[in-house]
């Protein structure tokens, strides 16, 4: 028998983090039961349900292999927790499948106290492809938000698969370490349109680390991005810039920002979906792409995504 | 040889160095060990100390739970040391000592230990093994994070090179690559790469130290390489020689070549006498079996030809291990008989009283010129990802394939293994049928004496005084202060009472713990058995039932560092379709449960080596049970037979020990221990809602 997806949607909207294992459990299973009781969890964490946006920020932590992620990560913890924030990180481990199986290696690599209730890792394989998010993470993200206040989200990326952080998460970090010339290849990569603040990990090696700095920001002003932040981090002994980062990070985390971004992701959802659906003729049905995006603005704010694409499909008498 | 006629040398050459590695319980019982050793010939001494003492922690803290006097003696403090060495004439002595990530310390114990008997350090004779690199790579029993690790050891080297000048403070280790599953090669070239990095730390070092005196002068550069010359001639070997006794001679004639052009070529050297190759052994452990245990008698006597046999390549010093050490550990009985090895091969046989054996051998020439090839170009492969520190995951993830290929092999019956995979059939051994099962149990009382014993010792020290020299080790220990040498205030530290835990403690503060690559991420899959094909459908059909892919949490509770097996069967889980959690070495209980709690698996498998399981994994399983976890716990490892009822009586649902030598038999019996575990759940669920 499936668990009791909706006592348990409860239990995270009270804020109840001993609920979130089995919560998990029941987001990854495919079973037909469990699906349903899925389904029931997210209605009891939805915005309608909650009276408002889910008040966690989900955070992305992106970036290459061994640009350090992990060790950005076990810092921040110590951050979060010494102002008593609750933590939840979904590690997506690069690890690709073999033979089906992966070996999900991040847990050993965060560094945390392990009798500290109020952190939650949770590894899960990367999906098909590389960066990918799967839906149970995306889902997982969203109802642990209801919970936790913090939500982290590590992925691998190296390349334009971060859209799929970038559309689950309040705020993307783009973790590179110094030298090799990674700005470049994230120019091309089209990856700098993505990131609200850079990392240079291990600032530790000095000079070269600052060089690497100045090239992503000189990249993002030619990208009309100035505003987003580049840190220089190291965060092994003797730790720089994490106090920084983390204060940065609490700005992006206002409320007001986080509600209009997840509104904006909807709505944003909300036509691609139509548009997948419906093609340029179901646009053109609507008066065009911006016509539609004035009637979703027009429409309750509360709304998820799946209630605007019904919008759109009943105004183009579909 | 010369042309003499006689193919005799004109004298007999004296023996190697004899050694038993042991230590056990506590400071007194091993001293009392050690005394009785000494009487019945062995000539040197080889300290063995427990988990806490090597990876850094006091008796008390959470981390040394069960371990305490398990598989060495425990030494917190110079009152420790001081209870071992009473009554050893330390100007006499030559004492080796397996010791890496706290080996500063541990010199820094045994040199104020020496002052009180009235010895200066000057006189001291011996060995401290500190090679940090193959902790990370193969037993784990590191404390820093690499930098720091390197500077500690490039210190200690420097110190005890102007001060101690008898003293070997490096030991390079190719023996732990073997156990990790090296081959010859990868044993060679990985230990080589391994002393580079070394040297050349030393090197920097050195000429700071220099440097800081004299300014950059030419006399200073030729003072920097006068002490490298000292330095380079006081590097020594440990190796490891399995049961292809032929090929493992060869090996090590290999390993002087290179070393010989190593001096020469990097380091400038031309000293004959500083470009020997000199070495120390421990024969092989990984190839003792459980089954028919009295096999491995005769497979130590095979791997101490390998080191004894040929002049050219012969050990300077020699410790077998005991023929029961795949059951537990040894008894001082067992320990003996391994002597008795060494001696009657130096005593009873002719094996001294020639020149080397082997020159002139094309068959032994062809050996080496293949070694030395596939060495060299493996050690191009570390030194292209910038030498030995920076390749550890590299070598890592090598050995633990390496590791997987040798398993693959005993699996398919394609490398016999006596008594295991082949000739099973055997009479009841009389070796292990005492209440013990033929092996030594320590003492679980000695536990709660020693946290009694190191508080005591606190309460009674002077506080101040150990104040004041922690302050100091940790202000030199910082970056503004890493031109000076960590070993002076090491040494005040050790004078001034502090514990092993403190001494260590401090310097995790500054330097930050650190947790190095598990190589199993990157591992190949395993391809074409077909027993694993059939497996993958188990575990497909498994997933449908269950809703979720199964996953597995694979770890080791304490401070065992010895990795193999769990890498092993981490791998292998991921080769059968299951989401693997695999969290290495060093896990607290809670530990071990919030990640099963948290990653929702579905089974859980602990390996331990150390003897510690009776302790510890009761211990897991009530932090599991406590935390909500229903899920089955297996557990594999050293267990003695007389062990397994008590562990399945605590809640562990199956044992496995080096006698299940087929992993994918293991597999099996876990998924189906997962596919029972969820339908009894599902059924009696089933029943409530009818």
């Amino acid at each position: 028998m499936s668990a009791d997806g909706a006592g348990l949607g409860a239990r995270l909207r009270e804020r109840d983090l001993s609920a979130a294992p089995a919560a998990l459990n029941l987001l990854e299973s495919a079973s037909a039961s469990d699906r349903r009781q899925a389904t029931a969890l997210l209605r009891e964490v939805s915005p309608a349900a909650l009276g408002g946006e889910a008040a966690g920020h989900v955070i992305g932590v992106t970036g290459p292999p061994g640009a350090g992620k992990s060790t950005l990560l076990s810092a921040l913890l110590k951050q979060w927790r010494a102002r008593d924030q609750s933590v939840a990180v979904l590690a997506i481990d690069p690890s690709s499948r073999r033979s089906g199986g992966a070996l999900l290696g991040d847990r050993a690599r965060i560094d945390f106290d392990a009798g500290d209730r109020g952190i939650f890792i949770r590894s899960s394989a990367a999906g098909e492809r590389l960066g990918g998010l799967s839906w149970a993470t995306r889902a997982a993200a969203h109802a642990l938000a209801a919970a936790f206040e913090i939500v982290v989200i590590e992925t691998v990326g190296v390349g334009q698969a971060e859209t799929d952080v970038a559309d689950a998460a309040d705020t993307v970090l783009l973790v590179v370490q110094p030298g090799g010339g990674d700005a470049l290849q994230f120019l091309k990569a089209g990856v700098m349109e993505i990131p609200d603040l850079l990392v240079v990990s291990k600032a530790d090696l000095g000079q070269i680390a600052a060089q690497t700095a100045r090239e992503l920001s000189a990249a993002l002003r030619a990208l009309g991005r100035p505003s987003v932040g580049v840190f220089a981090v190291s965060a092994v002994a003797p730790q720089q810039g994490i106090e920084e980062l983390a204060a940065a990070l609490a700005e992006l985390g206002a409320p007001g920002r986080v509600a209009e971004r997840r509104l904006r992701a909807r709505r944003a959802s909300a036509i691609s979906d139509y548009a997948h659906e419906h093609g340029a003729r179901g646009l053109r049905a609507l008066g065009g792409r911006r016509a539609a995006e004035r009637l979703l603005e027009a429409r309750d704010p509360g709304l998820d995504s799946a209630a605007l694409l019904a919008a759109l499909e009943e105004a183009a008498g579909l | 040889m010369s042309g003499d006629s006689t193919p005799r040398l004109p004298e007999r050459d004296r023996p190697w160095m004899m050694r038993t590695y042991a230590g056990h319980s506590t400071a007194r019982a091993s001293n009392e060990l050690y005394r009785r050793n000494l009487q019945k010939g062995q000539t040197g001494l080889s300290i063995a100390f427990d988990l806490p003492t090597q990876t850094g922690y006091d008796p008390d803290e959470e981390l040394a739970r069960g371990e305490v006097g398990k598989v060495g003696v425990p030494i917190a403090h110079r009152g420790d040391m001081a209870a071992l060495m009473e009554g050893i004439p330390l100007a006499e002595m030559n004492t080796s000592m397996t010791i890496n990530a706290t080996a500063a310390w541990l010199l820094a114990l045994y040199i104020v230990t020496a002052q009180d008997q009235g010895v200066a350090q000057e006189e001291l004779q011996g060995t401290t093994q500190n090679d940090i690199i193959k902790e990370f790579l193969a037993r784990g029993t590191y404390a820093f994070p690499p930098a720091a690790s390197m500077r500690l050891i490039a210190d200690m080297i420097a110190y005890t090179v102007e001060h101690v000048p008898k003293w070997n403070p490096i030991n390079i280790c190719s023996y732990h690559l073997q156990e990790a599953g090296a081959t010859p090669i990868q044993e060679i070239a990985y230990s080589m790469s391994n002393a580079i990095a070394v040297l050349d730390a030393v090197q920097e070092r050195v000429a700071a130290d220099i440097a800081a005196k004299d300014g950059s002068t030419d006399s200073a550069q030729a003072e920097v390489q006068k002490r490298m010359e000292q330095v380079f001639g006081r590097i020594s070997f440990f190796v490891n020689a399995g049961v292809r006794f032929i090929e493992e001679h060869a090996k090590l004639r290999a390993m002087s070549v290179l070393w010989e052009e190593l001096g020469r070529e990097r380091y400038g050297i031309s000293d004959e006498r500083l470009l020997r190759f000199r070495y120390g052994v421990q024969v092989n452990s990984l190839g003792l079996t459980e089954a028919q245990p009295e096999n491995n008698v005769q497979r130590i006597v095979l791997e101490a030809l390998a080191v004894t046999l040929g002049r050219d390549a012969r050990a300077r010093a020699i410790q077998l291990p005991a023929w029961n050490e795949a059951l537990g550990l040894p008894r001082p009985w067992d320990q003996q008989w391994s002597l008795r090895i060494q001696q009657v091969l130096a005593y009873e046989t002719d094996v001294l009283e020639y020149p080397d054996i082997f020159e002139g051998s094309r068959v032994m020439e062809g050996l080496v010129a293949e070694l030395l090839e596939g060495a060299r170009a493996e050690m191009a492969v570390v030194a292209e990802h910038g030498g030995a520190v920076e390749a550890v995951a590299y070598m890592k993830s090598a050995l633990v394939d390496s590791h997987r290929e040798r398993i693959r092999r005993i699996e398919s019956g394609e490398q016999v293994v006596v008594g295991q995979n082949r000739f099973t059939e055997s009479e009841a051994s009389p070796l292990t049928d005492d209440a013990q099962g033929g092996i030594l149990v320590v003492d679980p009382a000695v536990e709660a004496e020693q946290i009694e014993a190191v508080r005591r010792w606190r309460a009674e020290r002077q506080q101040q005084a150990v104040d004041a020299a922690l302050r100091e080790l940790a202000a030199v220990a910082r970056e503004e202060r890493s031109g000076e040498n960590l070993m002076v205030a090491t040494i005040a530290a050790a004078r001034a009472g502090a514990t092993t835990g403190e001494w260590a403690g401090t310097l995790r503060e500054v330097f930050g713990s650190y947790r190095a690559p598990t190589g199993v991420g990157e591992a190949a899959a395993l391809g074409g058995a077909e027993e694993v094909d059939e497996l993958r459908e188990q575990v497909t059909r498994l997933q449908e039932q269950l809703g979720r892919r199964p996953k597995i949490l694979v770890g080791k509770p304490g401070l065992d560092g010895h990795s193999n097996g769990a890498e092993q069967i981490a791998v292998r889980a991921r080769d059968s379709g299951m989401d693997v959690v695999y969290e290495g070495i060093r896990l607290t209980p809670a530990q071990i449960a919030a990640s099963a709690l948290q990653e929702g698996v579905h089974v859980i498998g602990l390996s331990i080596l150390s003897g510690s399981h009776r302790q510890l994994i009761p211990a897991v399983i009530d932090a599991l049970r406590e935390a909500g976890v229903t899920a089955p716990v297996v557990v594999g490892g050293i267990i003695p037979e007389q062990d397994v009822a008590p562990l399945r009586q605590a809640g562990v649902a199956a044992v496995y020990t080096p006698k299940d030598f087929d992993i994918t038999r293991i597999m099996r019996d876990i998924v189906e221990l997962v596919r029972a575990n969820g339908s009894s759940s599902n059924g009696s669920s089933a029943n409530g809602s009818a």
